[in-house]
């Protein structure tokens, strides 16, 4: 589905990625954790497709196609979805109106309105969401566990092959880090893969992953099962950095 | 032409509503240029009573004493010798909509406004060169004393209240452009609301030139009388054409005693077109007086509508929106002069700019001695789209009165690469995001219209940027 070989990254002349190598299967869930700092979010934008950051080495392939030639959109055309550590604020566009236009975007055809409406309102009740909220102005004075719910909420109505989830868990308290982590699992089956990117392993509590990789300084230092997870919430970081900091730097 | 053929197919990239009828004139002034003779032959050609004769030539001497303003846009290469200032398209106002000759019909049918306004709308008055051609009015309205017609007719048939407001309060030497279309000035509305009488639905006047180098000088008046509420709506849209239009209105509004207006405009000229406009309302006790204004394309406009707020517990709302694309300058804002104690205003305005384009609000905030406990606030919001463009904020405000409160707020956006990256990694092409944006951005305007009108607003600003991405 994913594969991303020897990925190497620089923003403003600085490598940030410095080698990356990774592949996800269908289906799978990955998890990347690792400290600040450590090149994890960059990933997420590079794979998107942010403009401001420059690819200099490696390759990635999405579903057999190199995706560097592509633009954001049509990344999401091909179905790869980005749920945004800081999701843009758009005024004056509500919830609603930005949820049909981009449905309608990446789909073929076009929902009916009718289609359209019972939708959002079918998947906003998954994310115990008011319906009130489809009227608010996009990200514009959310709150932060608002700002993820409403990502997943996207993500929930773009049904992407691969979901990519930038430090979703930071910041939410338990009751919504719940409703987030439903979201996930709602579209868990085989045809959904997720690279899931955090610091903690709480939401690894309520996501299982298939894999769990450590990041540090611009590289997958280690790789393991969701138990590598827990040994590193015992660990700390610092253990990370002592067991394999030398091979990062190298 | 087949009938179901759109704007789009019609291939037009520069300006999308560039195209025009072939000139069949009924009168047309022998010669370009304005002088007396001129004036006369306009006043003579209206069988127009003597006074108006008189106002006009006193105008026409004003509009020569007064220099041409050296502040706001650059006038340099208008060239006032080089224009028509009337022309008569056909012989008599259309009536009915089968009244209207094929041409303009068609032209019309481009617009895609008959269809939809011939079946919502209750009152159409269209303004095809310098005369309406079209003009309904329901039938209740007529019954309650309502005068909806364009300013010739109201000239005729009402001459005794024409005679008593006019150019009261815009006078033919407020400013030179105010002097020209006093001079010439031709068609335009003219609508009488009688005391306490509501008009739900709002009266529409659609306006258009189409000879090249033709100024369009049409002249509105609105008396709102005491208790009574109107909403007028006014948009224009003009043709290409290589050499520079002029276009030059004077809009009057008269809100007596609780009585309150709205008048809301839509402008899209043509990119070579001068646009300047006076307009300006006076408010007395507790009325109210309600400007809502986009302005799209053009080469310079130069527009500030105004709210003299004349009587105790008045109220002045200005809402303006400006899109300045490659080589235009939008110079528009609003003028709020409080007269009175509790008078209240907001003026609100949001400018884009695009390309080279540059705009520049313009906004005079004034509160006379013994205007106690007056409230002002000035909201200015500059949206740009790319590096080039510019904006600028001039916000003169004068204040004789210690009891009161004013707010300015002023603010300058960028569309910046993580919004647009946001939107683009949700499917939306560069050319989507950067429109939703903008009408993100101008929703506050638009929600103050009327549907089909904030629909219209949303795709005349989409059709401005296409293309212009990437």
């Amino acid at each position: 589905m994913l594969k991303i070989e020897n990925l190497q990254v620089e923003i403003d002349g600085q490598e940030i990625v410095k080698g990356l190598n990774l592949e996800i299967g269908e289906g799978e869930i990955h998890a990347i954790m690792g400290p600040n700092g450590s090149g994890k979010s960059t990933l997420a934008n590079v794979l998107m497709g942010h403009p401001r950051y420059e690819v200099t080495d490696g390759a990635i392939t999405f579903r057999g196609e190199d995706v560097f030639e592509l633009e954001p959109d049509q990344r999401a055309k091909l179905g790869m979805f980005l749920a945004f550590q800081y999701p843009s604020e758009v005024p004056g566009v509500s919830v609603a109106n930005f949820l049909r236009t981009a449905v309608n975007s990446v789909r073929e055809e076009e929902l009916s309105p009718m289609d359209m409406y019972r939708l959002i309102q079918e998947k906003m009740k998954i994310m115990q969401m008011d319906p009130k909220f489809a009227e608010r102005y996009l990200n514009e004075g959310f709150s932060g566990g608002e700002k993820k719910r409403n990502e997943i909420l996207q993500m929930l109505m773009l049904e992407p092959k691969l979901a990519i989830m930038d430090e979703t868990d930071s910041g939410l308290d338990i009751d919504a880090l719940q409703v987030v982590s439903k979201g996930v699992n709602e579209l868990r089956g085989p045809e959904f893969s997720a690279v899931i990117i955090t610091h903690y392993q709480r939401i690894l509590r309520y996501i299982e992953p298939d894999h769990v990789h450590v990041m540090l300084d611009g590289r997958l230092v280690t790789s393991g099962g969701k138990d590598l997870a827990l040994e590193l919430e015992d660990k700390g970081y610092e253990w990370v950095r002592q067991e394999f900091g030398a091979s990062a730097q190298s | 032409m087949p009938e179901d053929r759109t704007i789009q197919e019609l291939g037009l990239d520069e300006y999308k509503f560039g195209f025009h009828d072939p000139e069949e004139y009924f009168f047309k002034t022998p010669r370009k240029g304005i002088d007396p003779e001129i004036v006369a032959m306009i006043s003579k050609h209206k069988n127009e009573p003597e006074w108006m004769l008189e106002f006009r030539l006193k105008a026409l001497e004003s509009f020569f004493e007064k220099p041409t303003p050296q502040w706001g846009g650059d006038l340099s290469e208008m060239n006032f010798d080089e224009i028509y200032y009337y022309i008569r398209p056909m012989e008599n106002q259309g009536r009915t909509w089968n009244d209207v000759p094929e041409d303009i019909k068609n032209t019309f049918e481009k617009l895609g406004i008959p269809q939809a306004e011939r079946e919502s709308l209750a009152g159409v008055g269209a303004q095809y060169e310098s005369e309406v051609v079209y003009h309904s009015l329901k039938e209740e309205w007529e019954k309650s004393g309502v005068i909806f017609m364009d300013m010739d007719g109201g000239l005729r048939e009402h001459e005794d209240i024409v005679k008593e407001y006019f150019g009261t309060i815009i006078p033919p030497d407020d400013n030179k452009f105010a002097a020209l279309n006093s001079a010439v000035w031709s068609g335009g509305s003219f609508v009488y609301v009688p005391p306490g009488v509501h008009i739900d639905i709002p009266l529409q006047a659609y306006f258009r030139i189409n000879a090249e180098n033709m100024g369009q000088f049409e002249r509105t008046l609105i008396i709102a009388d005491e208790g009574s509420y109107v909403h007028y709506i006014e948009g224009c849209t003009a043709p290409t054409y290589t050499s520079n239009s002029l276009h030059s209105a004077v809009v009057e509004l008269i809100a007596k005693p609780g009585a309150r207006i709205r008048y809301s405009t839509i402008q899209n000229w043509s990119h070579n077109t001068y646009n300047l406009v006076t307009k300006r309302g006076a408010a007395y006790k507790n009325a109210t007086i309600e400007w809502v204004d986009g302005n799209l394309g053009s080469k310079l406009t130069m527009k500030y509508p105004a709210v003299y707020l004349l009587g105790e517990g008045a109220r002045g709302e200005i809402l303006s929106v400006a899109y300045a694309g490659d080589g235009q300058h939008q110079d528009a804002g609003g003028k709020v002069v409080h007269a009175a104690p509790n008078t209240s205003s907001l003026i609100t305005s949001k400018s884009i700019s695009r390309g080279t384009g540059r705009s520049t609000y313009r906004g005079l905030l004034k509160v006379h001695e013994g205007a106690v406990n007056s409230k002002s606030r000035v909201e200015c919001d500059a949206l740009l789209l790319d590096e080039n463009a510019r904006t600028d904020t001039y916000p003169y405000i004068e204040i004789e009165e210690k009891k009161v409160n004013t707010e300015h707020e002023a603010t300058v956006s960028k569309v910046g690469e993580d919004q647009l990256f946001y939107l683009m990694s949700r499917g939306l092409s560069e050319e989507e995001a950067m429109a939703m944006v903008v009408n993100g951005f101008i929703e506050p305007i638009a929600k103050e219209l009327p549907l089909e009108y904030a629909i219209e607003l949303n795709r005349l600003i989409q059709l401005e940027m296409e293309g212009s991405v990437g």
